[in-house]
């Protein structure tokens, strides 16, 4: 009997972990195009403290762990390149608390972002949180492990500028808590006590978020989508800059995609007007479409396209169908907006060469802060050749993302790399330590973000 | 077989794996595939049969008894093609039908399920009990045989053998004579439907059931059909066209809506109690039959309906259906589709669950017994509330 197996099972419980070839098949992969590597167990806990036993057992065992939120991430994230504890965390998947009157949530680390809406619109219809545009069963601390946005980052930033507080299972097997909560006070800040930034955006590699605190936001009784359109893509930069100015909208996205046709080299905007009457909406209107895009409108460089009361909810998996293949991976940057122009170009020119239909947006975060830029490519996971492809421009993608001064979000091995050899030399050192004395026995999530 | 040779290879390798098919009626959990529910492992999703299938047809992974029980493990209940938002979602059970399909052929199934076919085969029900016990049900209640009357009341396996089922298949019996319906029963002539068979992967031995059946109807002059079972409601209105079988079946929540609202039923007597009602999957997504219970349920006096969250295209599979209801692979857990189901009912406030069906009947009565509820929830089907309301004792 293998004695890891075993420990696992006195921990969980024998339904709650497998070594058997089926789960070891599935929990190798990730959904995008990083080639599969087999973990030796897979574990579903749910709670805490079996957490904290895995882990001290990895530790003993010097067995990796690879902690699995939704499993979304699309950059093989979750992948476990060395083996060891695939650990599936979306049984802990209760929400704990919510707070109206400070406007938070508390929940477990296999809270999906849809859970959470559904909760709120039965339970608190008056508030909202910032959804991502992944699918609903993304979970909320996968999410803000690597530093996700959502729709409402226009006006509030990132969804991990977002976290109140967290509860961390450290790699040698301890509880934290860190923001308010750490010292019994409710779940309402992460400020002024020392930040929860070792944990955010090391993708699972400093510890495992156990619970977090995100913060709502009021959610307006009339929420909707207006469209617009301009055939320059200059006009961009400037149009999220003037809509940022107006502070009137909730989520601002510019995109342009190959299918359909007749919309190919356009750019599209889609932004999100929230209001609670019509008063309100008709205000909202007039400021953004008249008084905001209303000389676009008159010159003929941009046309509205109407305003559809109800918000399109997330349905980013029919991407994957684009070549009836059931795949596609997105490089995502961090870029400054006034880069829009030279990264739907370029863009397009990759997928052009790698015979992909092209998909390019732009998210604004904050007010006109940065967007997230995201190239999408397609494939077909039934043809090798077109997973080759895929990947190829997806690596081309993260050097043209740092060539043009941007910052990868979420990298695949690839980006990291990438990444890790422009950083700054005391940054990447002072990593290293962190790493090393978080995670002495280099347990978690090994491969990610290893500093040499 | 090989993944060129499978029906679906051409097509399984679409799903992406994003999830949808776990939601229910929103996106309240990621618990609505009842397999998916009980198990919590990734494989256990559609999406992870899927995969499984694909990788197990390609020779990435070996057959195992695991990987046969993974696939057996699905209900058919249908939650993943009514919620996948692709092209392809028509195509999502059938997939999984036919990799059991091929686990058959290469007489590598779990052992209940072999069980259950060979059951089916020698005595026409999953049970093995003798085809001539098929019509015990019956005795004394009067109910003739089948000899040119309107409707051919078809009881199933689970009315005719099943002792709960026998109840229920009797009440339901008396409720028509009552109406004074014009029905007659097979009794030890009925054979099985072949509904789980077809969902079992078995697809010779269905198509030799429907075609025995159909003729068997055609013989008797059968025109109308009236089903205790949406099991076998679904096989006969869906299935038995294309073995030439056209009859005008219904439910028997259908047909009692219809007397009920024409005054052929007289349902005064009432039925005091707050009912939640649980969607049988064969009537419900797989057939889009989501009015005609609760329409029974609101004419009967004394009936205050509540809803679970879960309802109607989102309802939670009681975790009976692909021959689970015999072969139980979802059984033992507190996390059980039935058991979660019931205690779900109990959150309304409701003192019954109501349902349509014998196999849910069954199900979900051992799960309020598994889950210590008998002084709070009763399990009761329709037929029944409908004979206590028009005073069948």
């Amino acid at each position: 009997m293998d004695s890891v197996y075993q420990a696992l099972v006195d921990i969980v419980g024998q339904e709650h972990v497998s070594n058997r070839q089926e789960e070891l098949f599935i929990y190798s992969y990730d959904l995008g195009t990083t080639e599969p590597h087999r973990p030796d167990y897979a574990v579903i806990p749910r709670t805490t403290e079996e957490i904290q036993e895995i882990v001290k057992l990895a530790n003993k065992e010097k067995v990796p762990v690879v902690p699995l939120g939704g499993g979304l991430s699309l950059a093989g994230l979750a992948v476990p390149f060395r083996g060891g504890i695939a650990l599936d965390l979306k049984r802990m998947d209760s929400i704990l608390e919510v707070n109206e009157k400070a406007r938070y949530a508390v929940v477990e680390c296999g809270v999906s972002q849809g859970q959470l809406t559904s909760y709120l619109e039965r339970n608190f219809p008056h508030l909202t949180h910032s959804e991502p545009g992944a699918p609903p069963t993304a979970t909320i601390a996968g999410n803000v492990a690597i530093h996700g946005q959502g729709d409402l980052a226009q006006p509030y930033g990132f969804n991990s500028d977002m976290v109140n507080g967290l509860e961390i299972v450290l790699p040698t097997g301890e509880v934290c808590k860190f923001g308010s909560c750490s010292i019994g006070s409710g779940w309402y800040t992460q400020h002024p006590l020392p930040d929860v930034g070792l944990f955010l955006g090391w993708s699972g590699t400093t510890g495992i978020i156990t619970k977090v605190s995100i913060r709502l936001f009021p959610s307006k009784k009339i929420r909707g989508v207006g469209q617009f359109v301009v055939e320059d893509e200059e006009l961009v930069p400037e149009i999220m800059y003037k809509l940022t100015h107006t502070q009137m909208t909730e989520d601002v996205i510019a995109f342009s995609q190959a299918i359909p046709p007749f919309a190919s080299g356009l750019q599209h905007f889609t932004i999100n007007i929230v209001a609670d009457s019509e008063k309100e909406l008709e205000f909202k209107h007039e400021i953004v479409w008249d008084d905001t895009l209303g000389e676009y409108i008159r010159s003929g460089a941009g046309g509205f396209l109407g305003f559809r009361s109800g918000l399109q909810r997330p349905q980013v998996s029919k991407t994957s169908d684009w070549r009836k293949g059931g795949g596609f991976e997105y490089v995502g940057a961090i870029m400054p907006v006034e880069t829009y122009p030279e990264c739907y170009r370029r863009g397009r020119d990759i997928s052009e060469r790698h015979d992909i239909p092209y998909t390019v947006l732009g998210r604004c975060i904050g007010a006109a802060h940065a967007m997230m830029f995201s190239w999408t490519y397609a494939f077909n996971r039934a043809d090798p050749e077109t997973i080759r492809q895929a990947r190829e421009a997806l690596h081309e993608t993260d050097d043209l993302a740092l060539e043009l001064h941007g910052t990868i979000w979420k990298p695949g091995l690839y980006g990291q790399k990438l990444v890790m050899e422009r950083l700054d030399p005391n940054t990447l050192n002072l990593m290293k330590k962190i790493k090393q004395m978080l995670d002495p026995n280099g347990i978690m999530n090994p491969g990610n973000w290893e500093v040499s | 077989m090989t993944l060129t040779d499978y029906k679906y290879g051409d097509v399984i390798h679409r799903c992406f794996r994003c999830g949808y098919c776990k939601f229910p009626i929103n996106w309240m959990d990621v618990n609505n595939c009842p397999a998916y529910a009980r198990f919590r492992m990734e494989t256990y999703s559609c999406g992870g049969r899927l995969w499984l299938t694909r990788a197990w047809l390609e020779g990435e992974i070996e057959w195992s008894d695991h990987l046969a029980d993974i696939l057996y493990s699905c209900t058919a209940c249908k939650n993943c093609e009514v919620k996948c938002p692709l092209s392809f979602n028509i195509d999502i059970l059938n997939m999984m039908i036919a990799a059991k399909g091929e686990m058959v052929e290469r007489g590598e199934v779990p052992s209940p399920v072999k069980e259950f076919l060979e059951n089916i085969q020698r005595q026409g029900n999953p049970y093995g009990t003798s085809r001539a016990k098929r019509g015990e049900w019956m005795e004394g209640t009067g109910i003739e045989a089948y000899q040119g009357q309107e409707f051919l009341y078809y009881v199933g396996c689970v009315g005719s053998y099943d002792t709960r089922g026998q109840e229920t298949a009797r009440i339901l019996g008396k409720v028509l004579q009552k109406a004074g319906v014009s029905f007659g029963v097979l009794g030890n002539d009925e054979n099985c439907d072949g509904n789980e068979v077809k969902n079992l992967g078995e697809e010779t031995l269905f198509e030799m059931l429907a075609e025995e059946n159909v003729a068997q109807f055609q013989g008797l002059g059968v025109q109308k059909i009236v089903t205790l079972s949406p099991h076998s409601y679904n096989t006969m209105k869906n299935d038995y066209p294309g073995f030439n079988g056209e009859f005008e079946v219904s439910h028997y929540t259908q047909l009692l809506q219809g007397l009920i609202r024409d005054g052929g039923l007289d349902v005064s007597g009432g039925y005091n109690a707050t009912v939640t009602y649980h969607d049988p999957c064969f009537l419900g997504r797989w057939n889009e039959e989501y009015n005609a219970p609760r329409a029974v349920l609101k004419s009967t006096p004394g009936v205050q309906l509540v809803e679970m969250a879960r309802n109607k295209d989102g309802a939670l599979c009681c975790g009976g259906g692909g021959g689970n209801f015999y072969i139980d692979l979802l059984g033992g857990s507190a996390d059980s589709p039935a058991r979660r189901r019931v205690r779900e009912a109990c959150e309304t406030g409701a003192n019954v669950l109501a349902v349509a069906c014998p196999n849910c009947l069954t199900m979900l009565e051992d799960a309020v017994k598994a889950e210590g509820l008998e002084d709070k929830l009763a399990v009761k089907d329709i037929a029944e509330i409908v004979g206590e309301a028009c005073g069948i004792k």
